[in-house]
């Protein structure tokens, strides 16, 4: 059914899905998805609109968990750890696997208090100091620092959008996760703003495994090793991103890439 | 991971973390217990009404068998039926005939304890059958206030003896009392009734209605469908804002100086009890007519103007009916919350003492819940039960209004 | 009655005009030659019936206030009017005795002086009704005729009759208006009247209470009407003893309702909450005097307080406070539920525990809205009177102590007015000086509230 490339290195997967389903109510929305998530590539999930890309994003940090009707079968590793598993904590699982939203959302906090609270909800600091340390670093590596150190108490939402979104990559990554998810994070910015998040998670590849959701297809071209083509809750085709755009093996992923639908 | 390793992986994360579930589940409890308070104050505040106003709803009779064949007294059926039967009664000496056989069978101490007004029942009850008159018939007939406490263990030593006593014969019972609900105010506990008040909220309520309904519905309409956007319509806004959240002895303090001077004649009279609440309604219905009125999606507005439809049409035979269902629960809270409303009626003379009910909107009246603080005021324990099983009546009122909003609102709501 | 039966009559005619106009303009539609008229028949109908229902409702209006006030000028003028007292309570009880035999409310005169009044009450109301009718009918019959000699085929109807709908909706929104300059006029005319008499800086900041309302109204002791022991009262119970029992447990409730109970939970325990906030306040009332009262004075004795009050300042607040609770549940609620989705998700999906997002992000996130509600509450609390007049005390006390008896402004209100003072009293008219404090401080606190409110709802929109 899904066409794996079989020219893919064998690295050590950070993340594992293993026959994944989600439901929502009665309605199958993601059907049997498996996919392996490298820690060395930036992974990129394309698709139509409404294909389940963003849904099966959020199964990988149990997001899906607040929503009532949502249901997840099959098996999804981290580390070869099962997160569905019953004794597995969604707080610690969530501090791992940490999640960029489609709008920017930082809290209506100081730009400090932002990126301070992952580490003091978790309890990562030790006193004032260190937890300098962590908002300037984080600040620094989302490549903000510059732009907002004269005025970190001002409110982190009177920043620009892009500058909102690179906030919430800082706030994810004052925690030290080991997977970022992205999903859509460029959506609702300007062509600026996008080209300076996409340098950004070039800069961040390596560092972390980053899986990001986008209907753009130049995006995925540009900031991602790996491309995985969804459509209708299924995963058609997962390979090189070099080899999903110039090379498909499906006609479906040659329609969607060549614009036949989107 | 750069200087620190996995830091969400270590055991003090670990440790922390059970600490910070300890903290959710204490948080969790805390809020549950903060419903069950308010869910344990209602049942308890309810539980207390209901104990206290079943007894209100009954009250202490004696047992008088009476052989009318010795009474000597004669009525024609026509006139029993006229106004003034009971008078013709008493004029036959109806009185003296029921205190003659109340002393036979129950002795002279006890006879003297019965309400002034007890024979009147035998007199209604004349009237309602007058064939009982060629027979023997047996009564119970409501017992003084003073007798009354002394059967519930309460008063004087002296009457909780006879009580006793009576009691011991089974001659005295506390009984249902269906006339609560018929009679109107009294001094008595063991004569008074609600319907009076009941009447009087009834009376105010249609007022408040006729008043607060078109002129809240039709402010609605101005304002959400029709008002240019200039200071005079922020003015009127900020108007129905601030008297919805008005405290209501100020609409009182209102009716008093404007209403009252106006009508001067016309204190404690329905009329101006209900215009006085209207005004303390209407804004609550603008506020949920226009929530209604905004609920109605535009694209219906542009339908009907397309084809040509005037914004008086469109409105009128589009939105209108389609935000009628918000309205009407809109309308039926604030005409609950006005029948439940005590202080401004007190500014404007509703506490008058009617112990007949009033027979229409300019004549003397007084309402339910004014009726309850009156009561409320009375020293005699009789009147505790009775104030509780008022409270009950008004409740289920209310009960019934904010079930028929709840109701209305699940089954018009609608999401376009 | 007679208004009623004017506005019956005027019904009729408006119903008369409208079948009157609707015949004609049909007879237009027939004759003119495409069979169509610029507005329906029906508007034509409507044009004419409210040229005859308004000016006559308007009529009504104004005679039913002066036609009383007719009517006894005229007895007073008639002969038998001249034995009356001169003045007072007993003139005014004949005079309403008269009345009330006139017009059929009363079978018989219980005072003999009031007989002699009846006869003329009779003749001026039979006058004075008959006048009533005949401009009514007048009127009605000038604006019926004046509208329908208007018709003509090409008549716009609709669009007269659609100005005057217009005109009638302003009218209704003007109510409004007229409702606060009305409490604004009534009180500060009396409030002026009673500062004449008493200085506003002894009222204002005067710290004994006790106005004597036998005294003589000239020469008022200004040294009895210092209102500060009723304003500390008012916000010792309202602001103080009453939100420390309503906000923890309506902010708890709004939380655990949104976000930790489960819908079945939720379904059962909403209405529940609306029961609460549908329970008159003279059941409240009630309640704390007969339950809460006694039940605390007792625990205070058993504690080893000296002499608490069985009107102590906790009953009414405390009961009072359970009042308020749903009212800032659902207030809470409200400013809860309008935090945006993706806070809570961008707190959790960095593994913030559900209490951790509430507490540090929802709540301070709502927290504008949330206080203005507390607000709201608070101007809602010390404006309540029932369960203050029947729980707590009219004995005027400046204590810190929520066993001893206090006073409120609302509750010196229904003293002062329910007295048996008259009118032009400074006793009396010190309730509505008191009744303009209250007005202006819950309207103050109602405005900030409002306009935090909505520059909140604006911030997430």
């Amino acid at each position: 059914m899904t066409v794996v490339h079989d020219n893919l290195e064998k690295t050590q997967a950070k993340m594992s899905a293993k026959s994944v389903s989600v439901f929502y109510g009665d309605k199958k929305a993601i059907d049997e998805v498996s996919i392996d998530i490298p820690t060395e590539y930036v992974t990129a999930f394309i698709g139509p609109s409404g294909c389940g890309k963003s849904t099966f994003l959020r199964t990988l940090n149990r997001m899906n968990d607040t929503i009532p009707s949502a249901r997840v079968e099959g098996e999804i590793d981290l580390d070869g750890q099962d997160i569905y598993r019953s004794g597995m904590d969604v707080v610690q699982l969530r501090a791992r696997v940490g999640m960029v939203f489609q709008k920017p959302n930082p809290f209506p906090k100081s730009i400090y208090d932002n990126i301070a609270y992952g580490p003091k909800i978790h309890g990562l600091a030790e006193g004032k100091d260190e937890l300098d340390a962590i908002v300037e670093k984080s600040l620094k590596r989302a490549g903000l620092w510059e732009e907002v150190k004269d005025r970190l108490q001002d409110s982190g939402t009177a920043l620009s959008g892009g500058q909102q979104q690179r906030l919430c990559i800082a706030r994810a990554i004052a925690v030290d996760p080991e997977v970022i998810l992205m999903d859509e994070p460029c959506s609702a910015l300007d062509p600026i703003a996008t080209a300076k998040i996409e340098e950004l998670i070039a800069e961040l590849n390596g560092r972390y495994a980053i899986v990001i959701v986008t209907h753009s297809m130049q995006q995925a071209a540009r900031v991602s090793q790996r491309t995985a083509f969804f459509h209708l809750g299924k995963m058609v085709e997962y390979g090189r991103t070099s080899d999903i755009f110039t090379n498909p093996h499906e006609q479906r992923t040659q329609d969607y890439i060549t614009g036949r639908y989107g | 991971m750069s200087e620190r390793i996995a830091p969400t992986r270590t055991t003090a994360f670990e440790a922390r973390l059970k600490k910070r579930y300890a903290a959710e589940r204490r948080f969790k409890a805390l809020g549950l217990t903060s419903i069950l308070f308010s869910v344990a104050v209602l049942v308890f505040l309810l539980g207390t009404m209901t104990l206290n106003g079943i007894g209100g709803f009954q009250r202490v009779e004696l047992e008088v068998p009476i052989d009318f064949t010795q009474a000597g007294i004669a009525a024609d059926p026509s006139t029993m039926q006229q106004p003034g039967a009971t008078q013709a009664l008493e004029a036959q000496g109806l009185r003296d005939v029921v205190q003659f056989f109340a002393e036979e069978h129950l002795g002279d101490e006890a006879a003297s304890q019965f309400g002034s007004q007890a024979w009147r029942d035998v007199a209604d009850a004349i009237a309602a059958d007058p064939s009982i008159l060629r027979g023997e018939a047996n009564f119970w007939l409501p017992a003084s206030a003073g007798l009354a406490s002394g059967y519930q263990g309460e008063g004087s030593s002296e009457m909780q003896a006879l009580a006793a006593q009576l009691s011991e014969k089974g001659l005295i019972a506390k009984n249902f009392d269906p006339g609560f609900l018929s009679r109107s105010d009294a001094t008595d506990p063991q004569q008074v009734g609600i319907w009076g008040a009941l009447k009087g909220s009834m009376l105010t309520m249609i007022v408040t209605l006729l008043l607060a309904f078109p002129i809240g519905v039709l402010a609605a309409l101005y304002l959400e469908e029709y008002a240019p956007k200039n200071r005079w319509t922020d003015l009127i806004e900020l108007s129905i804002n601030n008297l919805a959240a008005v405290p209501s002895i100020i609409f009182g303090l209102l009716g008093l100086a404007v209403f009252l001077t106006m009508f001067p004649n016309l204190r404690s009279a329905p009329v101006i009890g209900g215009m006085t609440l209207a005004l303390m309604t209407m804004p609550v219905i603008v506020i949920a007519g226009r929530n209604a009125i905004k609920a109605v999606p535009p694209s219906i507005r542009d339908g009907a103007l397309a084809i040509g439809a005037s914004p008086v049409q469109v409105v009128f035979h589009h939105v209108l009916p389609l935000a009628l269902p918000g309205i009407l629960t809109g309308t039926i809270i604030g005409m609950a919350r006005a029948l439940g409303e005590t202080a401004p009626l007190l500014m404007i003379g509703m506490r008058a003492f009617v112990a007949t009910p009033p027979d229409g909107f300019a004549s003397p009246a007084t309402v339910l819940p004014m009726q309850i603080f009156l009561w409320s005021d009375e020293i005699d324990r009789g009147f505790v039960e009775r104030t509780s099983a008022a409270i009950i009546v008004l409740l289920l009122f209310l009960l019934v209004m904010n079930g028929l909003a709840i109701y209305l609102r699940n089954k018009f709501e609608k999401t376009w | 009655m007679s208004p009623a039966i004017l506005l019956l009559l005027a019904l009729g005619l408006g119903l008369a005009g409208w079948l009157a106009a609707r015949a004609r303009a049909w007879a237009f539609r027939r004759a003119s030659p495409d069979g169509r008229l610029p507005s329906l028949p029906n508007y034509h109908a409507w044009y004419v019936a409210l040229w005859i229902v308004l000016p006559v409702l308007a009529f009504v209006a104004l005679w039913s206030a002066i036609a009383p006030g007719l009517v006894s000028q005229s007895v007073l003028a008639s002969p038998a009017a001249a034995d009356l007292p001169a003045f007072g309570f007993q003139r005014q009880t004949m005079l309403n005795e008269a009345r009330a035999v006139a017009t059929g409310a009363a079978p018989a005169v219980f005072n003999p002086e009031a007989a002699g009044l009846v006869e003329p009450y009779r003749e001026a109301l039979s006058h004075y009704n008959l006048i009533g009718i005949v401009v009514t009918l007048l009127i009605a019959f000038l604006g019926g005729v004046w509208a329908f000699l208007r018709l003509r085929p090409d008549f716009a109807a609709r669009t007269k009759v659609e100005r005057i709908v217009m005109a009638i909706l302003l009218g209704a929104s003007l109510v409004a208006i007229l409702t606060t300059i009305g409490i604004l006029a009534s009180l500060v005319f009396e409030t002026i009247r009673f500062f004449g008499m008493v200085s506003p800086v002894d009222f204002l900041f005067g710290t004994h209470w006790g106005p004597d309302p036998m005294a003589s109204p000239e020469n008022p002791d200004s040294s009895r009407y210092g209102a500060v022991p009723l304003f500390w009262g008012t916000l010792f119970i309202g602001a103080i003893i009453a939100m420390i029992v309503a906000i923890p447990l309506g902010l708890m409730s709004a939380i655990y309702l949104t976000q930790y109970a489960n819908p079945a939970l939720r379904r059962w325990i909403k209405p529940a909450l609306e029961i609460l906030a549908g329970v008159p306040t003279v059941v409240y009332g009630y309640f704390a005097a007969l339950t809460i009262a006694p039940a605390i004075r007792d625990v205070a004795l058993s504690l080893g307080a000296t002499n608490p009050s069985s009107e102590s300042a906790l009953a009414a607040g405390l009961v009072m406070g359970v009042m308020i609770i749903p009212f800032v549940s659902s207030m809470a609620d409200d400013s809860i539920a309008a935090v945006p989705q993706a806070m809570r998700d961008g707190s959790l999906a960095m593994g913030a525990t559900t209490s951790e997002t509430i507490r540090r992000v929802l709540v301070p996130a709502a927290l504008p809205g949330i206080v203005a509600g507390i607000m709201l509450a608070v101007s809602r609390a010390i404006g309540e009177t029932m369960i203050v007049v029947m729980a707590a005390s009219t004995a005027a006390n400046l204590s810190g102590n929520p066993l001893e008896a206090m006073t409120t402004v609302t509750v010196q209100i229904v003293a002062m007015l329910t007295g048996e003072g008259s009118f032009d009293h400074p006793a009396t008219l010190s309730a509505f000086a008191l009744g303009f404090v209250l007005f202006m401080v819950t309207l103050g606190l109602n405005f900030i509230a409002l306009s935090v409110v909505k520059r909140y709802r604006e911030a997430y929109e």
